[in-house]
């Protein structure tokens, strides 16, 4: 089945201009970045020199893959609930868009901002400890690997996290239950990659790709198993 | 145009849960033709659009929209030649007028969308409101708006669920206009409406309905099928003896009193009946004020059908 483009990034382009002018959803995005950025920020300043071997053999700098994580919960959980809330859900129904592109287009709009926002964390991070840290801090905390996880694994968590708040987001009516409900859905995620960055579970040896390719694999599945949860009757009527 | 009917129902039925919100309700709309859906709340004429704006599936009985049925997998082809204006606007209140239009635009892939939107602006009369926010507008300027967007797609049938509620009398007018216009241009109409004096006015047939259908047909049709003709005969003092001056008078079934010095007159044809009942009241000597036929408007007809008690009438 062929999927509209056009439907799709007309579902993108007016979320994204929506959660611009939603200052109480802005706020809730920009927040636990900012908690995400400051908490390590203040913990490189007091690290002693003598730490750096130790740090390269830890994987500290995948805690910040937390924010990819939790900036979708709030996006996602916003983006059904908050179309009911405002009762705009029934007209976009009533035009050939199908629940595949609408959900798309709804992720997309939750993953591009997600994936901004923690790149952009994880730069300042990064430009934070080369520029602060005490000598040898650096080239401990920045290992390739981990930057290179960093970079691939952002977006696909963040798609993944996306796809839970969305499926949340279908069975709610009211945003901020939507939305709390959601983070609370995308913390398992946390726990993992958290897990992984605290080196309770050891990935040393788990190379990157395969791991991508699994969240990719779960990315799609995702998209496929929240569609049958969109059910415009019971969305529109409120029906059981 | 193409043959066949714009829509079709045959038993349609639609069940939640344990309420029985449509019954049984069967039905043809002519393509180019204004039908009117007249209900009390709660009748079901919102879940009757949802169901042939394929928003919802039928729980039994069958639809077609343009021709096509409507089953699991043609509700994409249908709503591309469909446009379904709901009762409430749901405009995305943080977007500009013309951002909404431009989502909507995309979203039924209109060509050349620009175009289309000053065109759809310029008949709801909002081209100079195109960059306002949508949360900061009136009731009945959002309804317009809402009205603007069903239009942007050229739809082949447009519903129309109560169009003009909240709007003010000169902005119901235009709307009015704008169906008059729009039935022109040969566009399939379904109307829900609570205002009975614009059913009367736009459509061409009208559907009482009451969960079930109560009746279905031109609103003269459906004031003769309930109430039996007649004519209020007014005179300045009472008659002192009205029945000899009405009985055996061509075309008069009869008569009774309705107050003080007015008389109503069951007949069979008024255009008839008229001239001779003029004519017996001066050769009685009463002082005539006025001889009519009685108008029973389609709001009659709405109480008289939609009242529970009685059967819902074959149609």
């Amino acid at each position: 089945m062929n999927h509209s483009w056009r439907r799709i990034s007309a579902i993108t382009r007016k979320e994204l201009r929506e959660y611009v002018r939603n200052r109480p959803v802005l706020v809730a995005v920009a927040i636990f970045p900012l908690i995400f950025l400051i908490q390590p920020v203040v913990l490189v300043l007091k690290l002693p020199t003598e730490v750096a071997v130790q740090l390269s053999q830890r994987h500290l700098l995948l805690y910040m893959l937390a924010v990819p994580i939790l900036a979708p919960g709030i996006l996602g959980g916003y983006s059904v609930a908050g179309e009911r809330q405002q009762e705009s859900l029934e007209p976009a129904l009533t035009t050939p868009i199908r629940s595949d592109e609408f959900l798309l287009g709804k992720a997309i709009a939750a993953v591009v901002p997600s994936v901004v926002i923690a790149y952009l964390v994880f730069s300042l991070f990064m430009g934070f400890v080369l520029l602060f840290a005490p000598p040898g801090v650096g080239p401990g905390l920045l290992q390739p690997g981990d930057i290179a996880a960093q970079a691939i694994l952002t977006p696909l968590l963040a798609a993944a996290a996306t796809w839970i708040s969305v499926a949340v987001s279908t069975r709610m009516s009211d945003t901020r239950v939507a939305q709390q409900l959601s983070l609370l859905g995308c913390m398992p995620l946390v726990v993992v990659t958290s897990l992984v960055a605290f080196d309770v579970i050891p990935i040393q040896d788990t190379p990157l790709v395969p791991v991508a390719v699994l969240l990719l694999v779960a990315d799609v599945v995702g998209w496929r198993l929240v569609v049958p949860l969109f059910n415009r009757e019971r969305l529109i009527t409120g029906s059981r | 145009m193409p043959d066949g009917p714009a829509l079709t129902a045959q038993r349609l039925t639609k069940r939640f849960g344990e309420r029985l919100a449509v019954d049984d309700v069967s039905f043809e709309v002519a393509r180019g033709e204004v039908f009117g859906f007249l209900g009390p709340n709660g009748a079901g004429k919102t879940t009757t659009v949802r169901m042939l704006g394929t928003l919802i599936a039928p729980t039994s009985g069958s639809a077609s929209v343009l021709g096509i049925p409507i089953t699991r997998t043609s509700g994409v082809e249908i709503r591309q030649r469909v446009a379904v204006m709901p009762e409430v606007p749901g405009l995305y209140a943080r977007l500009s007028v013309r951002e909404n239009l431009e989502c909507f635009a995309d979203l039924y892939e209109t060509p050349d969308p620009k175009a289309r939107i000053g065109q759809a602006l310029e008949l709801v009369h909002l081209s100079d409101r195109a960059n306002d926010v949508c949360g900061g507008l009136s009731k009945g300027l959002r309804q317009r708006v809402a009205l603007a967007r069903a239009l942007l797609s050229d739809p082949e049938v447009l519903f129309l669920d109560e169009p003009t509620a909240g709007l003010d009398p000169a902005a119901a007018l235009e709307v009015h206009q704008l169906i008059d216009g729009l039935r022109k241009q040969g566009v399939t109409i379904f109307l829900t409406t609570h205002r009975l004096e614009e059913a009367e006015r736009l459509c061409d047939r009208v559907a009482i309905l009451n969960t079930s259908l109560r009746s279905i047909g031109k609103p003269e049709a459906l004031r003769d099928q309930l109430f039996k003709r007649s004519l209020v005969v007014r005179t300045a003092a009472p008659l002192a003896d009205p029945d000899a001056v009405f009985r055996g008078l061509p075309g008069v079934d009869g008569w009774h009193a309705d107050g003080v010095a007015s008389y109503v007159l069951p007949v069979t044809d008024a255009s008839m009946a008229a001239p001779s009942v003029t004519r017996a009241l001066v050769a009685a000597g009463a002082g005539v004020l006025a001889v009519g036929e009685s108008q029973h408007s389609l709001e009659d007809v709405y109480l008289e059908l939609v009242d529970e008690s009685r059967p819902a009438a074959a149609s």
